[in-house]
């Protein structure tokens, strides 16, 4: 079975996000770059399906040199080897997923797995948009996945508000990864150097033929507005309790 | 030019939630033309009437028997037959489990761009239509603008008010013409999660516990005065790592993003990912022993103290209110 995982390399969740007036994006010096948290989980679950049924992981991934660290590191979970879309401009999700389908077209492919969304953009769009361009089914924020290779089936638990629902669609599809389908491994040391001689194929974005003009364009970025310095109660917690009760009631009038 | 909006929602037994009628109210301010709402299966006809009153033009009800059970590709297919049939210049939908799964298929099969998650949307100078979309979970706010000559978003729920403005609702009939054998992922069974917990970003009140919680046992203590509020629970993301109470009650950057009219953060320090979660909240109330702890910072209102000694005294006062009310 071959496995495509897409994964995008994103700002560690602890950054905190630094702006000047105007700016469409954030200021990167200082960031600390990581696996999209998502994807991680998507990594993990590509493994366990080539641990169980046999086959190949491979990564795929684009953005700037940097991104290369984040493809290091998937290849020291586990995966065989990885594709690397150049690209330093900025995009979009479409432009993002036509880049990605095109690659995943040249691989060939049994299944695509990614996370359910980026933690930078939060567009969560890119697994279904690469379903649509490859004119494949989708199963979204998934939280337990079964795969039967040998009848070419999936049947998927997906997160609804408050409840979840059973997914069956034939393969190859494209599967987005929620938090609790799988507990993703760390790279062992023996993995971290072995990933070190893994093949990392450089492909430049404009080599692929695809359209690259964004269609959503973020013209200003700006940071939530400060909230007002916060009535800290002290003292007994029955008094403060009440006093508590009075402002949401009172003043908030929020009960 | 085109002047329509098409809102596109899910329906379950003839109900709406709440978040179709926020789209219609926002289509009805933006739209020169026609609002038309469309939505499917079993039960999707009584959803005309409540559609109409709060400012549907026209309402589509796919409930023929081929949209019975989601398919995502069956029914961004739909949406797209739909969308050519209909002089639309924007699509909305709700930015919930189904509309997420629903709209960026769409968007693909139109060639639209599509904003996720808007929580805010206007008319620009140039004419077309703009949003502002939180990213990273909320850490800051994108304005954007689609350049796509069509243009899709998603709408965050119990962002937007709703109006009442009683429009025709009319019946409109369209056969979208696809057959259900050629639907390739389709939803076979649905499961209702444990005890009808209310869900966390629909909710107007949530009461939410971190590790100075101490012990899974202890969430008693919240959901009482969870009970007393009519509010949702929800955690940090250490207790759900922890197992402490399910995933699905993480707020954070990497769980849910809510924005309720009161959040109660209960022996929770305040991580930055935690924060941002939280950030669409109109009130913030942190309880904590530790004075030092950075949810004070993003509270308006914060009580230093033994979470188990104000936690049951605030339930009791909350339920004087109630009575008394």
């Amino acid at each position: 079975m071959k496995i495509l995982v897409l994964v995008k390399q994103v700002p560690d969740t602890a950054t905190k996000i630094r702006l000047n007036p105007g700016d469409a994006a954030i200021q990167t010096d200082g960031i600390k770059w990581v696996i999209n948290p998502y994807d991680e989980f998507a990594i993990e679950e590509g493994l366990r399906l080539k641990e169980k049924h046999g086959g190949e992981v491979v990564v795929v991934s684009m953005g700037p040199a940097r991104v290369e660290e984040a493809i290091r590191q998937a290849l020291a979970m586990g995966a065989d080897r990885a594709v690397h879309i150049v690209k330093d401009a900025v995009g979009d999700s479409q432009v993002a997923a036509r880049a990605l389908a095109r690659v995943c077209q040249d691989e060939g492919y049994d299944l695509i797995v990614t996370g359910k969304q980026a933690v930078d953009d939060d567009q969560a769009q890119v697994g279904p948009l690469v379903a649509v361009e490859l004119r494949l089914p989708q199963v979204t924020v998934v939280l337990k996945l079964e795969v039967d290779p040998d009848a070419r089936k999936i049947r998927a638990e997906r997160e609804l508000e408050g409840a979840s629902e059973i997914v069956e669609l034939p393969m190859p599809a494209v599967v987005t990864a929620q938090r609790g389908l799988n507990e993703p491994r760390y790279p062992t040391l023996p993995n971290i150097m072995k990933a070190k001689k893994k093949e990392v194929k450089s492909v430049p974005l404009e080599s692929l033929g695809i359209d690259t003009e964004p269609w959503v364009v973020v013209e200003e970025l700006t940071l939530p507005p400060e909230r007002p310095a916060a009535r800290i109660l002290t003292g007994e917690p029955e008094e403060a309790a009440r006093e508590l009760a009075r402002l949401l009631h009172e003043e908030a009038k929020v009960i | 030019m085109a002047e329509g909006i098409l809102v596109v929602t899910n329906q379950e037994e003839g109900r709406v939630r709440r978040v179709a009628y926020e789209m219609l109210a926002v289509a009805q301010e933006l739209a020169p033309g026609k609002v038309t709402a469309l939505t499917f299966g079993p039960g999707a006809e009584q959803t005309r009437e409540g559609l109409g009153r709060y400012g549907a033009d026209q309402v589509v009800a796919l409930n023929g028997p081929a949209y019975a059970a989601y398919s995502s590709d069956g029914f961004a297919d739909a949406v797209a037959k739909a969308t050519e049939s209909l002089d639309v210049e924007a699509l909305f939908f709700p930015a919930n489990a189904w509309g997420k799964d629903l709209a960026p298929r769409v968007a693909g099969l139109l060639k639209a761009g599509l904003a996720s998650d808007c929580t805010d949307m206007f008319r620009r100078d140039d004419g077309r239509l703009g949003a502002v979309r939180p990213v990273y979970a909320g850490k800051a706010f994108a304005r954007v603008a689609i350049q796509s000559p069509r243009q899709v978003f998603s709408l965050r729920p119990n962002i937007q008010p709703i109006k009442e403005t009683g429009r025709a609702g009319t019946a409109w009939d369209f056969d979208p013409g696809l057959d259900a054998a050629s639907f390739k992922a389709v939803v076979t069974e649905v499961l209702t999660s444990q005890g009808g917990q209310l869900e966390l970003t629909e909710a107007d009140i949530i009461v939410s516990g971190g590790r100075g919680v101490k012990a899974p046992e202890n969430f008693k203590v919240l959901e009482d005065l969870a009970d007393a509020l009519g509010a949702a629970l929800g955690s940090s993301r250490p207790v759900a790592d922890e197992g402490w109470v399910p995933h699905s009650y993480h707020i954070g950057q990497t769980g849910k993003v809510v924005s309720p009219t009161v959040y109660f953060a209960v022996g929770i320090s305040g991580a930055i990912q935690h924060l941002a979660g939280i950030s669409g909240s109109k009130y913030i109330v942190a309880i904590n022993s530790d004075a030092d702890a950075p949810i004070f910072k993003a509270a308006n209102y914060g009580v230093v103290g033994d979470l188990f000694k104000v936690v049951p005294a605030l339930a009791q006062e909350i339920r004087a209110i109630k009575k008394d009310a």
